[in-house]
């Protein structure tokens, strides 16, 4: 039986698409028959961050409207094995997510992938509604600000009330916290929330830290997912991410200060 | 930090500003959140009637009260018995 788990927040551009890119990416690395699907109706933007935007002919609300079968739609990743990128619909709005469109469409990737990662639009509308709806485990990203935290707050609420899940009385939705966009220097000057802040007021297991890092910035230039920059420390950190998520235990990385050299320290810069 | 940020004065200590901040709206948010069963009402009135089969009180009397801690929940009920005097009414 397929896994599905949905990347959410609440608020928006803390980084659900570049985890949902990443995440998947890396299951697919690792052997995972792996989805990702975009809930953004109308504002997609998966497909730019995993680099196929030239490659998209169907979408996820063709496939829900039965104007195109699901191996029309889904595109496969040229880099990873394992992979397909199922994009959402750039002209239609989010009402065109029917409960019961996405539920046949799960029910029909189950039959052939392991793990069915959904990208979800910022809010708690319907787009988002219907992304963590089918949802067993979620990747809630916030960043260590508060307009983020309180949000991911609300959202845990809306997974523990509103998702399948709960509505059947079933064991609830697993979440864990991805707290990206951290600067460890600041944190350490009091200047920005601690990974142990965030972590005392949301209540969730932490799954990863992702420094704030430039890379980020450059591979979703580049339309690469930015798991696939080894060297980086962001790229690094979404590696080890997906590896506890397979249930490998290894220690949290790029939480405190790195060493500088003494130019660095002397001329700034990194 | 470059050679001139250690000219300039020490950052201040918002983050802890933020997270007492966060802490008192989250756990008002939840709070409203998790709001009781909509069966408070009528358990609260039936027992009400049970109770003043025997005992004379009136709906103030009777404190129904639902708390969660960790896994669990607790039904906390509280009934205020009249005095002795009052129970056997005027003589």
């Amino acid at each position: 039986m397929a896994t599905v788990i949905v990347v959410t927040s609440g608020k928006g551009g803390v980084g659900k698409t570049t985890t949902s890119a990443s995440f998947a990416t890396g299951l697919a690395q690792r052997g995972h028959r792996t989805v990702v699907i975009d809930f953004d109706v109308g504002l997609r933007n998966l497909d730019l961050i995993m680099g196929c935007e030239r490659r998209v002919v169907y979408d996820f609300v063709n496939v829900i409207n039965n104007e195109a079968n699901l191996n029309q739609a889904l595109i496969r990743d040229k880099r990873v094995e394992n992979l397909c990128i199922l994009p959402a619909s750039q002209t239609r709005d989010k009402e065109a997510l029917t409960k019961d469109g996405v539920e046949r469409i799960l029910g029909e990737l189950r039959q052939n992938v392991e793990d069915i990662v959904c990208d979800s639009p910022a809010g708690i509308e319907r787009g988002a509604l219907m992304a963590l709806y089918f949802a067993d485990e979620a990747l809630v990203v916030t960043n260590p600000e508060v307009s983020s935290v309180r949000d991911s707050d609300r959202i845990l609420g809306i997974l523990a009330s509103r998702s399948r899940r709960a509505e059947q009385g079933d064991e609830p939705v697993k979440e864990h916290l991805v707290l990206a966009r951290y600067a460890p220097e600041r944190a350490h000057s009091g200047e920005m929330l601690s990974v142990d802040d965030v972590l005392e007021i949301l209540g969730i297991p932490l799954l990863g830290v992702i420094p704030e890092s430039p890379t980020v910035l450059q591979s979703s230039n580049a339309g690469v997912p930015v798991v696939l920059e080894e060297d980086s420390d962001a790229g690094a950190a979404y590696s080890d991410l997906v590896d506890r998520f397979l249930g490998k235990n290894l220690p949290h990385r790029f939480t405190t200060i790195q060493k500088k050299g003494l130019l660095k320290r002397l001329f700034g810069g990194g | 930090m470059g050679l001139f940020d250690y000219f300039r004065a020490p950052p201040s200590k918002s983050a802890a500003v933020a997270k007492e901040r966060l802490q008192i709206i989250v756990a008002h948010e939840r709070g409203g959140r998790r709001s009781s069963p909509d069966y408070l009402p009528t358990l609260k009135k039936e027992l009400l009637d049970v109770v003043r089969k025997y005992v004379p009180i009136d709906q103030s009397q009777v404190k129904v009260h639902l708390d969660r801690e960790g896994g669990y929940e607790i039904l906390e009920l509280n009934i205020t018995l009249p005095d002795e005097e009052q129970r056997q009414g005027p003589r």
